[in-house]
This record gives structure tokens, C-alpha cells and sequence, in this order.
């Protein structure tokens, strides 16, 4: 029933996505490192006024610099990996003939997709390529612990997961999360920057670095809105689906009662961006706190709480 | 006049955006305990748990009612102030937006300039036809074109008023699915049995009578059931060689509404995911297991045959345990009857593994079935007033030496066991159980609903972006040497800054040439 040939090609894409995923990690932190502080002087007129973004790595004209280079570099790995990272899913779903999302691995390895690939469609229009060791830092993470921790074999689902509805109810949830984690890590980033430009003292290594509090407060309100209708979907396709599979359209199963939070602090943020008093840190730590609540969800409930979700399977 | 002015401050208090964000995070904080602690709801067994685990702290939880959180008054006052909140900033609202749909856009302000996007041209058409041409692009806006006091023609234009539509329209549905909610919870029932395969008298939904256990809604006292009936013909699992279960599939007849009087049986397959939709309510395969069939054969000759549905213990191998139960036929004396009765108990594997005489169950499919069960005889205290478990026997008969261990055995098929008094107890065979769910509830399309209008504004509110644009064409001051003129515009965004820059600059790019445009 499982073909195993696929299967093993898709562990071994899998691994080599994990490996240059690595590398990306490793050139984005050295992009990093080497960028040049923009100088003391600049710095405190920009203070002032936030419409000075500290133009980074164009201070030597001639060619492009090492940082920009390790940049491009990491980038364009990146994209390899990427490709590698998708080619795994598809094998997985080509070898047990289902949808590649059905335990906890392949959830994970596919949340870590979506957020590569938000990241790298937000690179085309953002100007935000030297803080990518952030946005890979915590996806890798989330994708050693998936790939190296919660692996499971390729097999079939069990019956009550033979439905279309985990076709849209699942996707649903993984390009939400996925989309979640790239707009998390754009308002812990603006957490450190928004200080930084109120007293330039304050993270004086980082903040000078980081793209302005205002690219990064959009960036994130962005991402969000994208992605909130979608977790709504879900939410709501899950609410059907369970309906035909469980009898009630909505039990208070852990899985659903976090869900539930995560909504509610999700829809939280996005009216205290339109809140006087709640604007600019209190809704970038809302922000936040709605990702943690999705990590929440998806490591404590399945592993440690048992619902009728937790069936997932380690 | 103090009354009316706290009333009025309170009012306007608890309808501020701000108290509604605090109240949005207290709903998240409040359900939190809902899925750190284990609820009555949906783990009533991991709850008696918690409470031998800590005995002194979870009394005092329960008196906090996190154990019931969504049933709990504070969570229910949370929402409740919230929707309050809700209605009160949205009645204003809905007001203000039918007047705004009204109202012709806002005059050209002076000086377009100081506008957050500005664009500037010199033209060579005239003022009216620069003007005229503007209209013409700006079609699916709403435009308001006028004639200032020194000549200049200026249009003024607005859309994306399906913004605060969307808007209204998602907190609407989300209070008409609080209220569709409510009426499932009122008027809804969930109930659920067990029904063996094979059985012809099967179940009908004619009373609460009928179900091993029933959560009936608030207004729902068992009389009204809409009535339907019935039975598992048979039941097919099939598992994958590894044990894990592969698919499960029920054949059922079922009479529903007029069947009932015209006698007719009507055929359906019922499945995980596939739950059978009837007028009575929706019925679900919940979960499955075996029954063991036992022929016991008195002294006398008299023959009883039982199988009592046995609980599954373990859900990969499907060992279960269980207590089938006999009376002695024919003996009329009470006393007599409760000194005789049997009771055949013990494990049931569906494949079964022996280490010695210890057995155990090592895949889910009917393989090589076996028994290894204790036969008590004596008083299984059924006519004691307390209710009894069908699984177990009554512990306290035991205790008290009324009811007596009288053999212990593992039985293949077809093997018996003979007692002291000449009974013979054979384990004849094994039939299938389906434990179903049936659930009525009556909101469930209106929550359908309200959750598509969620999605809809949702959608809209997000997406559309409302924003201005100005026009104002000046024509060369008289005297000049060329009639040209001059064309100004300028865009604000209402909503969202982030986005309405590059729409602006394509529209202004089309509008300070208007020539172009013919």
C-alpha cells in the first residue's frame, strides 16, 4: 500500500532540504554579522526622524559587498531548498497516495514550507533580505523538531481521517501557521527596533540593524491579515468536518479550545492596531502572543493532552 | 439626574473600543483552563482522576468551575458583556454608515499638496473635458464633480464602502451564530447506543428510554423525539497488517417520518465521516467492539443463549472485558432464583496470545478468538435497587460472599466448561456491536450560515481598502499665453495606509493625462 522507493526518496529531499536550510542560516547570520553599523552620526539624526532607513551594504559603491553577497547567496539556496522541501512532501503524498499532511512530521515539515515560501514572496517586495537568519532561525527549528523528533514512517490514515475535509481543513491550518510565524518574527524584531528608535541606547547592537518599526509594523499587520481570514476558514471547515465526523460541529476539544484563543487574540490585535492606547508595542506583543498560543496548540495539545485530535499520531 | 449620568457613563464605558479589547483577552484567558485542566464536558473520567491525583486542590477548582469553563457563570459573563459591548458599538455604527452611503463625497480640499499622495500635471485640454475624462476613469467610484467660485473644476471620489459593509456584516453574524448556538443548546439532544449487529428488533429513537445515555438540550424533556428506527445488518472492520484499523463499515435499515406507517425498510451504509441524516436527527458510527456468545445448559436441560456487548479496553488490540449474565429458567422461588444466577466474566481477545495461562489480545480482527473468564454463581444482586454496570459484575456481592467464583477458564470457540452441579457454560461464537451517536440540533444550519457571513466580511473587510481621490483642474489664469491647465490630484487612504500608494500612483498617472485616454 505504501510505496517505499518514494518514500525514502522523499526522506532523503527532506534531508538535504534540512542540511541547506543550514547553510542559509549560517550565510543570513554572517550577512548579518558583516553588515557595517550604519555610523553613530547617521544614526542619531535618523533618530529623529523615522523616514531615514539606514540604506545597508550600498555605502561601498564599487560591486556589491561581501554581506550583500552572502545575501543573495542565502537566498538563492533558499529557493533550492525550498524546492527540495516541497519535492519531500510530494513524495510523501505520492507514496502512501493521500495528502502529505496526515501526522505530526508531515504538519510541521508543511507549516515550515508555507513559511519559506511567505518569506521568500515577501522578499520581492520588502527590502528585508539581511534579517533572514531570524525568519530561518525559529522555521528551522520547527523543522528539526518535526523532521528529527516526531518522524514517522509513511503510512495510510486511519478512518476517521479519510475525509476530503482534511484536504481543506488541514491546508487551511498549515498556510495560516505558516504565514503566522513569518509575521511573529517581523513583531519580536519590531519590539527590539521601536525601543531602539525611541532611546538609540537601547539595543544599540541590534536596533540600528533591523529594518524601521514602521516597515516592520506593516509587514507583520500584513502577513496577519493574510493570514487570520484563512485560520478562519479553517477554523470553520474543522467545525464541519467535525460535524460529520463527531457529531457536533464544535465539542470544546483542547485542540479547538486553543484554536479558539488563538482567534480571539488574533482578531484581539488586529483591533488593537485601530485602538488608541494599543497601538504600535501592545499589539506587536498581541501579535506575539497569538503566535505562541498556535506553538501551543500544535506541540502541548497533541503531545501532552489527549483529545480527539491527538489521534494525529507522534 | 446622577442615575442617568452614571447609566450613561457605564454605557459608554462598556461600548468603548477599549473595553471591548480587554474583554476579548479576558474571553481568551478565561478559556485557557478549558484546555489545561480536563473538562466534564468532554473527559468526565480524567476529572474523577484529577481529583484523586489532588485531592485538596481540586475541590477547590470545581467551586471555581474550571473544571466546567464553558458552563461557567464567569465565562458566560464575559461573553455575555462582550456581545453587550458589540451591540452597542455596532447600532451606531450601522447608523453612521447608511448616512455616509447617503452623503455626496467630501469637497476638494485647498491645497491637495499636503495630501499623504500628490501628483501635478499642465495639460493642454480644457478644465471641463480634463474634468469629464476624470469621471470617465473614475467609473465604479463614487464621484461628486462641482465648479469652484474661480474657475476650477474639481471631482471628488470615494470607494470602498464594502469595507465597513464586510465589517458590520462579520460582528452581525457573529451574534446571529451566538443566538443559532443558543437554540441547538436549547432545543438540541444528543444521545448515544449501542446496537448489535444482526439484532432485528434494533433501536428506535421513540423515548430517552431508548439510549444507554442522553444529554438532552434545556427545553427538551424525551416526549417530542421525532421517531425513526433502526438496525445493524451487518458490520465489516478491516485493519492494515501493522493492527491499524483501515476502514469500518455498517449496513443498516432504517425507517424514517412516514416509513414508520407504511412498514417500509430503507438501506444505508454507514461509516466514520458518513453519518446517516434522518428527520430524527443525524446518526454517527461512533465506535465497535465484540460480544461473545455463551449457551449455557442447566442440569435440567434447559438451554439459555446470551451475548452481552463486552467493553473494549484496548483500542489497537481490541482485548475487552465484559460480563454476561444468566438467570436460572424456569425457577419461580426468589430465593431460590438469587442463589442460582451465573455470570460468565472476564477478558475476551479478538486474537488471542497465551503466556501460560495469561492471556492477551494481539490484533484487532477476528483471528483466533478466545476467552479467559471467571463463572460466579449466587446473587448478582440485580433485584438489590442499584443500578448495575452491564460490563461488571457487583463488586459488593462478591465482598459479602453472596456471589461465588465457581470455575476459572480460557475457552476457544466451541470449548465449555462444565460446573460442579452439572451446568455447562460453551463459548458458542462471536457478534459485533456499533456504538452510535444520534444528535439533534436544530441551530446547526443557522451556525452554518452565520459562519459563511463571517468568512464573507471577514473577507471584505480585510481586503477592501477605502481611500479618496481629488481632482482639480485650473485653467491658466486669462491673459496667459497658451490655454493650458493645470491638474492637480491628490489620495488619502481612510483605512490602512499600506497599499493605496501604488493604486494611486497608476490612477494619477491615467488622470493627469487625459488625452491618452480618447
Amino acid at each position: 500500500m505504501v510505496n517505499s522507493n518514494l518514500a525514502t526518496f522523499s526522506d532523503w529531499s527532506f534531508n538535504s532540504a534540512l542540511a541547506i536550510y543550514l547553510v542559509v542560516l549560517v550565510l543570513h547570520a554572517a550577512e548579518y554579522g558583516f553588515t557595517r553599523n550604519p555610523d553613530r552620526k547617521r544614526e542619531l539624526v535618523g533618530a529623529g526622524g523615522p523616514e531615514i532607513a539606514p540604506d545597508l551594504g550600498s555605502t561601498i559603491t564599487q560591486g556589491r559587498t561581501l554581506p550583500e553577497r552572502l545575501g543573495r547567496t542565502a537566498v538563492a539556496l533558499t529557493v533550492l531548498a525550498a524546492g527540495l522541501h516541497a519535492v519531500s512532501l510530494l513524495l510523501r503524498g505520492l507514496a502512501t497516495q493521500r495528502v502529505p499532511w496526515g501526522n505530526m512530521y508531515e504538519f510541521g515539515s508543511a507549516i515550515c514550507l508555507v513559511a519559506v515560501v511567505s518569506w521568500l514572496v515577501v522578499l520581492r517586495k520588502h527590502d528585508v533580505r539581511h534579517i533572514g537568519a531570524f525568519v530561518v532561525l525559529p522555521m528551522l527549528l520547527l523543522l528539526f523538531v518535526a523532521g528529527k523528533l516526531l518522524y514517522v514512517e509513511a503510512a495510510p490514515l486511519m478512518p476517521a481521517l479519510r475525509s476530503y475535509w482534511i484536504t481543506i481543513h488541514v491546508s487551511a491550518a498549515i498556510l495560516a501557521s505558516g504565514v503566522f510565524l513569518v509575521s511573529g518574527v517581523a513583531s519580536l524584531l519590531y519590539l527590539i527596533r521601536l525601543p531602539h528608535e525611541a532611546n538609540p541606547e537601547r539595543f544599540a547592537g541590534m536596533g540600528p540593524k533591523l529594518p524601521t518599526s514602521a516597515a516592520l509594523d506593516r509587514l507583520s499587520y500584513r502577513l496577519t491579515v493574510f493570514a487570520f481570514p484563512i485560520f478562519t476558514f479553517g477554523i470553520i471547515a474543522g467545525a464541519i468536518w467535525a460535524e460529520s465526523a463527531w457529531g457536533r460541529y464544535w465539542g470544546w476539544d483542547p485542540k479547538e479550545t486553543v484554536s479558539f484563543i488563538s482567534w480571539v487574540i488574533y482578531a484581539g490585535y488586529l483591533h488593537a492596531r485601530a485602538t488608541a492606547g494599543w497601538r504600535g508595542s501592545r499589539s506587536a506583543w498581541v501579535n506575539v502572543l497569538g503566535f505562541a498560543t498556535m506553538i501551543f496548540n500544535l506541540f502541548f495539545v497533541n503531545l501532552v493532552t489527549t483529545g480527539l485530535h491527538s489521534y494525529a499520531g507522534v | 439626574m446622577a442615575t442617568i449620568a452614571f447609566l450613561r457613563n457605564t454605557w459608554r464605558g462598556l461600548t468603548s473600543m477599549r473595553t471591548a479589547l480587554i474583554l476579548l483577552f479576558l474571553l481568551a484567558l478565561a478559556a485557557l483552563p478549558g484546555a489545561l485542566l480536563p473538562q466534564r464536558l468532554t473527559a468526565s473520567d480524567k476529572v474523577a482522576k484529577y481529583f484523586e491525583d489532588n485531592p485538596n486542590l481540586a475541590p477547590v477548582l470545581d467551586r471555581m468551575g474550571l473544571f466546567n469553563v464553558f458552563g461557567s457563570v464567569w465565562f458566560s459573563a464575559i461573553y455575555v458583556l462582550l456581545f453587550i459591548s458589540l451591540v452597542g458599538c455596532l447600532v451606531p455604527r450601522t447608523a453612521e454608515y447608511f448616512k455616509q452611503m447617503r452623503a455626496k463625497p467630501v469637497l476638494t480640499p485647498r491645497n491637495l499638496a499636503r495630501l499623504p499622495h500628490h501628483a501635478e500635471s499642465t495639460v493642454d485640454s480644457p478644465a471641463a473635458d480634463v474634468v469629464a475624462a476624470a469621471r470617465e476613469r473614475l467609473r465604479g467610484w463614487r464621484t461628486d464633480v462641482r465648479v469652484e467660485d474661480d474657475g476650477s473644476h474639481t471631482i471628488s471620489a470615494e470607494k470602498g464602502f464594502l469595507r465597513e459593509a464586510g465589517n458590520l456584516v462579520f460582528h452581525f453574524a457573529l451574534m446571529g451564530m451566538l443566538v443559532a448556538i443558543a437554540l441547538g443548546k436549547m432545543f438540541g439532544f444528543e444521545g448515544q447506543v449501542i446496537i448489535h449487529s444482526g439484532d432485528a428488533q434494533g433501536f428506535c429513537n421513540s423515548g430517552i428510554y431508548a439510549y444507554d445515555s442522553f444529554r438532552p438540550g434545556l427545553r427538551v424533556d424525551g416526549t417530542e423525539l421525532k421517531p425513526f428506527c433502526m438496525r445493524v445488518d451487518s458490520f465489516e472492520a478491516t485493519f492494515l497488517r501493522n493492527g491499524q484499523a483501515d476502514s469500518f463499515h455498517a449496513k443498516v435499515s432504517y425507517q424514517d417520518a412516514d416509513d414508520l406507517e407504511t412498514g417500509a425498510w430503507r438501506q444505508a451504509g454507514l461509516e466514520v465521516n458518513h453519518p446517516l441524516r434522518l428527520a430524527g436527527g443525524t446518526v454517527y458510527l461512533l465506535g465497535h467492539g465484540y460480544s461473545p456468545r455463551f449457551t449455557v445448559t442447566f442440569p435440567d436441560g434447559q438451554k439459555r443463549t446470551e451475548a452481552t456487548q463486552w467493553q473494549t479496553m484496548n483500542t489497537v488490540t481490541l482485548l475487552s472485558q465484559g460480563a454476561t449474565k444468566f438467570d436460572p429458567p424456569g425457577v419461580t422461588d426468589p430465593e431460590k432464583r438469587r442463589t442460582g444466577q451465573l455470570a460468565v466474566t472476564g477478558l475476551f481477545a479478538p486474537t488471542a496470545a497465551f503466556e501460560g495461562t495469561l492471556m492477551t489480545s494481539v490484533f484487532p480482527d477476528l483471528r483466533d478468538p478466545a476467552v479467559a473468564v471467571d463463572v460466579m454463581r449466587g446473587d448478582l444482586g440485580n433485584e438489590s435497587g442499584k443500578g448495575q454496570s452491564i460490563f461488571e459484575i457487583d463488586k459488593s456481592m462478591v465482598d459479602s460472599g453472596r456471589l461465588k467464583k465457581v470455575a476459572r477458564q480460557n475457552l476457544r470457540i466451541g470449548e465449555e466448561i462444565a460446573l460442579d452441579d452439572g451446568t455447562r457454560i460453551r463459548f458458542d461464537g462471536v457478534g459485533r456491536w456499533v456504538g452510535v451517536q444520534v444528535g439533534y440540533d436544530p441551530g446547526r444550519l443557522g451556525v452554518l450560515i452565520a459562519g459563511v457571513l463571517v468568512l464573507l466580511g471577514l473577507g471584505a473587510s480585510l481586503s477592501i481598502k477605502r481611500r479618496r481621490v481629488w481632482l482639480r483642474a485650473t485653467p491658466a489664469p486669462e491673459g496667459a499665453e497658451s490655454a493650458r491647465t493645470v491638474v492637480e490630484v491628490g489620495g488619502l487612504a481612510r483605512t490602512d495606509q499600506a497599499g493605496y500608494g501604488e493604486e494611486f500612483t497608476t490612477l494619477a498617472a491615467d488622470l493627469l493625462r487625459p488625452g491618452k485616454e480618447r
